[in-house]
């Protein structure tokens, strides 16, 4: 019993982090129709901000002297990462999204793929392919609840990506930008036609997506330790899986996917074998896609003929 | 009866498109099926040809029962059409076009194109042959080599419908055949339904917005307004019923009606 | 002018004819593959049959992503299942045709190619498996979902003990497995599947192909059989992935599942994108161009893939539908020859 209760703890805080990721992908497929295959890049990215701007603020030392990093410190890195990814998440739509907007479908799809490429091999030649300990900007804290093992980082990965995505709801229902957002994802010619600055708009969406991903990815190193440039590629797809699972262009549904594919994932590596805690992922993903490929929470389209 | 649909019903969602419509086509008719827009006309146009499955109701086609059947198979049966917004594979050649419906011609299997043996030769050649006939018989043998896109407006829906007639079918659904043509192309138009009719024996149905077409060509006239019966018969008949003058003219009328007696009464007031 | 769905020549050529022409062209690649295994530096060997591997992938990728325009982007799975399935059909009837044929280079060769076909028609089930589930969806979804397909297969792969899982596999014999592929059986091979693929191409059931990527509901509309097609054209592509994994195998020691990740998939929508998506003659040269530039870049290291998904990137933006668009290089000669002519002719 407590062994499942500990998976199942795991597998919250890993499907907090995929819920985190899984949003971006939501929301941009929402309104442009596009995979952003980078995404999982701009996640690792996020990581790595928060790598290299806690190391500047000297996380290093407050380690080797064992007082713990400061929260507020800790609250700045999470915020300059989230800046960062931010940014790279704007600097894509703007340089490799905007001009194949309106291309056929499959232009942004090798665009978007082969962005994800280039980072990926970019941050190798940047951050050295060997993997990197993630300092502790929270210092772990363990103790035991009736035979689980539970860490303060595993509590604050929940807490946080429940805040976030709290906060999410609140832009996206109670905000202008928001209100922007859920109309260009219904009818994007509509939403122009009604005076709504599509670019800006979408650039909101790529900029709150990206923010909500370096969260994650900070939450991730914290969560796994190491990091590594590659970290993006099989997170990225979980999430994406994730997103695809709850039905992409859902907001509730990337959180709820998000969480089914932690508990999938860790439960299987549980029970099953570690062997096979990548590959259920493929197999939920395959099995939503042939039986309903809108997802859990979203709705069949109609072709008009 | 070649077609007959009874109690047909189609909804989407919310939006109860065609409610209980039934209707019967003879052979060698030419059918008119009219409404203002959002009428359901292309709706049943759709449950006809097996893009959409009828939500009650069936669709009989010479006493068979084809509701819900794949709209391959319908048209291997028999029923060909052409599309409101013109469907055609633009960038294949109008020849190409034609012959890509050419399946019941084209006998020889895949095994005799990879090794490319003298029966597919021969199919290949006889599919030319019946592409550039129908192409002529609609007056498209000059651009026969030519892309589809590159072709005119007008040029293109005859296209389609070339394409359409090399299935051999015994029925053919025209879907707002004379959108956007002048007077001069829709005689020419008229003209070349009633050939498919008298000499090809073809029975049409043709679903149109412009009204000289339809009271020129049509035998009958099925009537449509949000989804649901309003008037059938012979364009005479049908052209004075109050009800299918109200359904087109309607809204215009009391529209017209509302403002004349309200610069009335403002003129009245002091 | 489109080139697409051109029509065959009339009268195809007599049987003795196309027999004679055929056993002469096997015989001038079988001398010139002997000068150049004489002449060229391995190094050099080895682009040139890499090349010759891509062109098949690229080819064969081309008749679903192109011609039918249902996006696949898993296909290094399939490659993967024609990689280990002639791997390992071929270490296991060698002994069984030795004893028959005797020991020697016909009997290498039988083996060889027999294992290539059982490699080959594996990979065309798994495509036929895949698709048929599959082929329902469209657009992005289809992609996402042969990516997961392709991934499946890469991790079972992966977790086979008995194909040697993460370590590779290796065959039978201490010098790992037969270096059966040359020059010769690479490019018989390119000429076989290029030739089919252009047959079908270039015919009623190419044409139908082409009628479902530019307009799948409109096709159905004539009758077209869409899902037996999409099918058939996936199916038929991954057994040309197959051949190709099959000629891989046996040019090295041994296979991973490393060998066949999703970024080899990657390569090969490469290939076709920078040739022309729904061209066979640019399949071809985008298989080539893949092959040389990779070698190219290798002098650049680290900055080789990152270049290269630049690369990607900027075609996209700038030329997306690559060197050819859809259409075939002996056709632009041929048309460009005919205008000549005419305007020769007329003064």
């Amino acid at each position: 019993m407590a062994e499942l209760l500990q998976q199942i703890v795991n597998g919250l805080s890993l499907g907090s982090i995929y819920a985190l990721i899984a949003l971006g992908y939501t929301m941009v497929y929402g309104i442009l129709k596009l995979i952003n295959f980078a995404h999982g890049e701009v996640f690792m990215m996020g990581a790595y901000a928060g790598y290299f701007s806690a190391s500047a603020l000297g996380v290093q030392t407050y380690e080797a002297s064992g007082a713990g990093f400061p929260l507020l410190l800790a609250l700045a890195v999470l915020v300059v990462a989230m800046a960062a990814s931010a940014l790279l998440g704007v600097s894509i739509e703007a340089l490799a999204y905007r001009p194949v907007r309106s291309a056929p479908r499959l232009t942004p799809l090798i665009t978007a793929i082969g962005v994800s490429l280039f980072l990926q091999n970019a941050a190798m030649l940047l951050f050295t392919p060997n993997p990197r300990r993630y300092p502790a900007i929270l210092a772990e804290v363990r103790f035991e609840v009736g035979g689980v093992i539970l860490t303060n980082i595993k509590i604050a990965i929940f807490v946080v990506a429940m805040l976030l995505m709290l906060g999410l709801y609140m832009l996206v229902h109670r905000t202008w930008t928001g209100r922007a957002m859920r109309a260009l994802s219904m009818n994007i010619d509509a939403a122009r036609l009604m005076g709504i600055d599509v670019n800006q708009t979408i650039r909101a969406t790529f900029a709150i997506g990206s923010s909500l991903a370096a969260a994650g990815g900070i939450l991730y190193g914290l969560d796994q330790i190491m990091i590594n440039p590659l970290m993006g590629v099989l997170t990225g797809l979980k999430a994406f899986v994730a997103a695809v699972l709850g039905g992409i262009g859902n907001i509730p549904g990337a959180l709820i996917g998000g969480i089914l594919i932690g508990l999938a994932e860790q439960l299987t590596a549980g029970y099953l074998s570690p062997d096979y805690r990548d590959a259920i992922t493929f197999v939920i993903l395959i099995l939503v896609l042939l039986v309903k490929p809108e997802g859990l929470l979203g709705v069949v389209r109609q072709e008009k003929v | 009866m070649l077609l007959e649909l009874r109690e047909v019903n189609k909804i989407f969602g919310g939006l109860h498109a065609v409610k209980g419509v039934s209707l019967h086509v003879e052979k060698g008719e030419i059918f008119g099926l009219i409404g203002p827009n959002g009428a359901g006309k292309t709706t049943i146009f759709n449950v006809i040809t097996g893009v959409y499955h009828p939500d009650g109701g069936q669709v009989f086609f010479s006493g068979r029962d084809i509701s819900g059947l794949s709209p391959a198979r319908i048209a291997e049966g028999g029923i060909g059409r052409t599309f409101q917004n013109i469907r055609l594979f633009r960038s294949m050649t109008a020849e190409q076009n034609v012959m890509v419906a050419g399946h019941r011609l084209h006998r020889s299997g895949l095994a005799s194109a990879v090794l490319r043996t003298k029966s597919h030769a021969e199919d290949e050649r006889r599919l030319r042959e019946r592409a550039q006939e129908l192409l002529e018989a609609l007056g498209l043998g000059k651009h026969a080599t030519e892309a589809a896109s590159s072709l005119p407006y007008g040029s293109q829906r005859r296209l389609e419908i070339a394409r359409a007639l090399m299935l051999s079918p015994e029925l053919l659904l025209l879907d707002e055949p004379a959108a956007g043509m002048n007077s001069h192309e829709a005689r020419d138009l008229e003209r070349q339904i009633r050939w498919l009719a008298r000499e090809r024996g073809v029975t049409v149905v043709l679903v149109e917005h412009n009204m000289s077409v339809v009271m020129s060509v049509c035998d009958r006239v099925h009537v449509l307004d949000h989804g649901e019966t309003i008037a059938n018969g012979p364009p005479a008949q049908v052209k004075t019923d109050p009800k299918v003058l109200a359904a087109y003219l309607g809204q215009e009328v009391d529209a017209e009606k509302s403002t004349s007696e309200k610069s009335a009464a403002e003129e009245k007031a002091p | 002018m489109s080139t697409i769905g051109a029509l065959p020549p009339a009268s195809p050529p007599r049987w003795p004819l196309r027999f004679g022409v055929g056993a002469a062209s096997i015989a001038a690649l079988f001398g010139l593959s002997l000068l150049l295994e004489g002449g060229l530096i391995e190094y050099v060997q080895r682009i040139i049959l890499l090349a010759g591997i891509n062109v098949i992938l690229a080819v064969s990728l081309n008749l679903i992503n192109g011609t039918t325009g249902q996006f696949s982007i898993g296909h290094a799975g399939f490659m993967a299942i024609g990689a280990y399935g002639s791997a390992f059909a071929g270490v296991h009837i060698a002994p069984l045709l030795a004893g028959v044929l005797g020991e020697g280079k016909l009997s290498d060769a039988v083996t060889f190619n027999l294992s290539l076909i059982i490699g080959a028609a594996l990979a065309g089930l798994s495509g036929f498996g895949v698709g048929l589930p599959s082929l329902r969806l469209k657009g992005d979804y289809l992609a996402i979902v042969t990516l997961g397909f392709g991934e499946i297969i890469r991790i079972s792969f992966n977790n086979a003990t008995f194909l040697g899982a993460a370590t590779g596999y290796f065959g039978n014999s201490p010098a790992g497995l037969p270096a059966y592929t040359s020059l010769f059986w690479v490019y018989l091979w390119v000429a076989l599947v290029i030739i089919a693929t252009w047959n079908v191409t270039f015919s009623q059931t190419g044409r139908s192909l082409l009628a479902i990527r530019e307009d799948e509901i409109a096709a159905e509309a004539m009758a077209t059989p869409t899902t037996r097609l999409k099918i058939l054209a996936f199916s038929l592509s991954a057994a040309g992935a197959g051949i190709a994994g099959g000629l891989f195998a046996h040019m090295q020691a041994g296979i991973r599942p490393e060998d066949f990740r999703f970024e080899k998939s990657i390569d090969m929508i490469v290939m076709i994108i920078v040739g022309g998506l729904g061209s066979v003659s640019g399949a071809a040269i985008g298989g080539v161009f893949v092959a040389v530039s990779l070698e190219l870049m290798r002098d650049l290291n680290q900055y080789r893939l990152v270049l290269y998904a630049l690369l990607l990137v900027v075609i996209m933006l700038v030329r997306p539908e690559g060197v050819l668009g859809t259409r075939e290089l002996p056709h632009l000669v041929t048309d460009f020859l005919r205008r000549r002519r005419q305007r020769e002719a007329a003064p």
